[in-house]
């Protein structure tokens, strides 16, 4: 099935203003500390890391540990410079990838 | 989960791991605050940790530990000169201590993020935010984690 | 003639004992915190949002012959009120929606049915559901149902378990109250597929009441066993009149 992240994004805004991108990605965010019934350790598997490129410039970062939870939500914000794309880019454990983008207008 | 329920599900049959048998350590409470003071250590290195200018938002009450929604707000004009660069989310009781480290800068506009958190139980959550010039400054907040009455899988 | 009168005023009215009056019926949405129902009200950032886009994708993917899309067309408009009237009749057998959706499959599809609490019957059901979000729960109690609708009383009154709790006991005389620091809901089942927080995933309603047969240390009934759907029958009938909220998030 198709639906693996989810990214919210004005389509417009005024040059210089500041706003708010919320993302979400599908993900069990399974922490590597849990036990199965049978006492063994179930492995990590974890989104690590987030970045939001602006027409290819990184603008936001984050790193992510096993204590983020499941299905991670993600909300900052960037000053709307120019009309463009916004790429993001989830990566992890277990060669884990996701992209998403966004195309904003900025007048 | 509480070391407590940990001890029970384990004591309850399943067999005990190596590493499930650290989790019976009846020094845990203390191991776990001194990853946190090492982490804090990690993240601020030899700068003073001073509180102010940051605002952790979360629940005071907490419905269920595994997702907490969560936001941290940073008093700054966000200007080249002057803006948060980092900001380090990072919790007392969870089994390591780090949440999340979101890497902003001037283009963020304003130093505002959320997410949701696993907490694992009643204790601190603190959230720092280290500014351009250097300095590191945070917010720590008590919270209470209520556990659900009852489990599917039947272990207390 | 008088016994008659009252048997009939007792079979109209529809109040059982213990049973809660429509305007202080409350969702399990009102004991969360203000962050746990903002969770839930926002769209973009409800964890299940992913299951009601999954569920979209399977309404319009062609499984078998056909694709739920090609009888039904648009969900938005064809799914509306739905969800509000199950669990129902047909063919002379009481069925909840997730049975529903699979005797489609089976019937009309001819593809294989969804195993229970599977990824997709999960996300069909919580897509199907989702379209009468905001409607009143539509569930009337007829000659066909009555006798399910008691059937399904019953055990929600009976002791179970090493426990030896009814829900009854919990969710109709101690609502409001805490059980080891969590407050006791109604246990009105208004938002199901639930995104609860205690499972980080989807679930029916039926994995809840069998959360809660665990709970009482009692034998969990089989999912899609027929006290189960009566149970549930008895719970859409009893919360009757409120809004269905699906998905809903609850701790």
């Amino acid at each position: 099935m198709a639906a693996r992240v989810v990214v919210n994004v004005p389509p417009s805004a005024k040059r210089g203003e500041v706003i708010e991108i919320k993302t979400l990605a599908s993900h069990v965010m399974e922490t590597g500390f849990r036990h199965a019934q049978t006492g063994e350790l179930i492995p990590r598997d974890i989104i690590t890391q987030f970045i939001c490129l602006y027409n290819g410039v990184e603008i936001f970062r984050a790193e992510l540990f096993p204590a983020v939870a499941a299905n991670p939500l993600i909300t900052f914000t960037t000053v709307a410079t120019e009309s463009g794309t916004l790429e993001f880019k989830w990566t992890g454990d277990n060669g884990y990838t996701a992209t998403q983008s966004a195309v904003i207008t900025v007048s | 989960m509480t070391s407590r329920r940990q001890f029970l599900a384990l004591a309850g049959g399943a067999l005990a791991a190596p590493a499930a048998m650290a989790q019976l350590d009846p020094n845990i409470a203390v191991k776990r605050r001194v990853a946190l003071q090492n982490a804090i250590r990690k993240v601020v290195g030899e700068a003073e940790l001073k509180t102010g200018k940051v605002k952790l938002e979360i629940p005071p009450l907490i419905d269920n530990g595994n997702a907490v929604p969560l936001t941290v707000t940073v008093d700054s004009p966000m200007t080249a000169a002057e803006h948060v660069k980092a900001i380090h989310v990072l919790t007392e009781k969870n089994p390591q201590p780090f949440v999340l480290a979101a890497h902003l800068g001037p283009r963020a506009g304003a130093a505002r993020i959320a997410t949701r958190a696993r907490i694992a139980d009643t204790g601190q959550v603190i959230a720092i935010a280290e500014l351009s010039d250097g300095s590191f400054w945070s917010h720590t907040v008590s919270v209470i984690v209520t556990l659900s009455a009852c489990l599917e899988d039947g272990l207390i | 003639m008088k016994l008659a009168a009252l048997a009939l005023w007792a079979a109209c009215a529809g109040a059982l004992a213990g049973e809660i009056p429509l305007a202080e019926r409350r969702s399990g949405y009102d004991e969360m915190s203000r962050e746990t129902r903002a969770m839930q009200d926002d769209d973009t950032t409800n964890p299940a949002l992913f299951t009601v886009l999954d569920g979209e994708a399977l309404w319009n993917r062609k499984d078998g012959e056909q694709s739920c899309a090609g009888c039904h067309g648009d969900a938005t408009a064809s799914m509306k009120g739905v969800a509000a009237r199950y669990p129902r009749m047909a063919g002379g057998k009481l069925i909840n929606l997730e049975q529903r959706i699979n005797a489609c499959r089976v019937e009309h599809q001819r593809a294989p049915s969804f195993a229970y609490e599977s990824k997709e019957l999960l996300a069909l059901t919580t897509y199907v559901a989702r379209q009468s979000r905001g409607l009143p729960i539509a569930i009337e109690a007829d000659a066909a149902t009555r006798p399910h609708l008691d059937a399904g009383r019953k055990l929600y009154e009976q002791r179970l378990g090493q426990l030896n709790l009814s829900c009854s006991q919990c969710h109709d005389d101690n609502w409001g109250k805490s059980l080891a620091g969590s407050p006791i809901p109604q246990g009105q089942a208004t938002g199901y597929p639930i995104y609860r927080l205690e499972w980080q995933g989807m679930g029916s309603l039926e994995r809840r009441l069998r959360n809660c047969m665990i709970g009482l240390r009692a034998e969990p009934y089989a999912y899609g066993a027929p006290e189960m759907v009566e149970v549930e029958l008895y719970l859409m009938w009893r919360a009757r009149g409120m809004k269905l909220e699906t998905p809903a998030v609850r701790p």
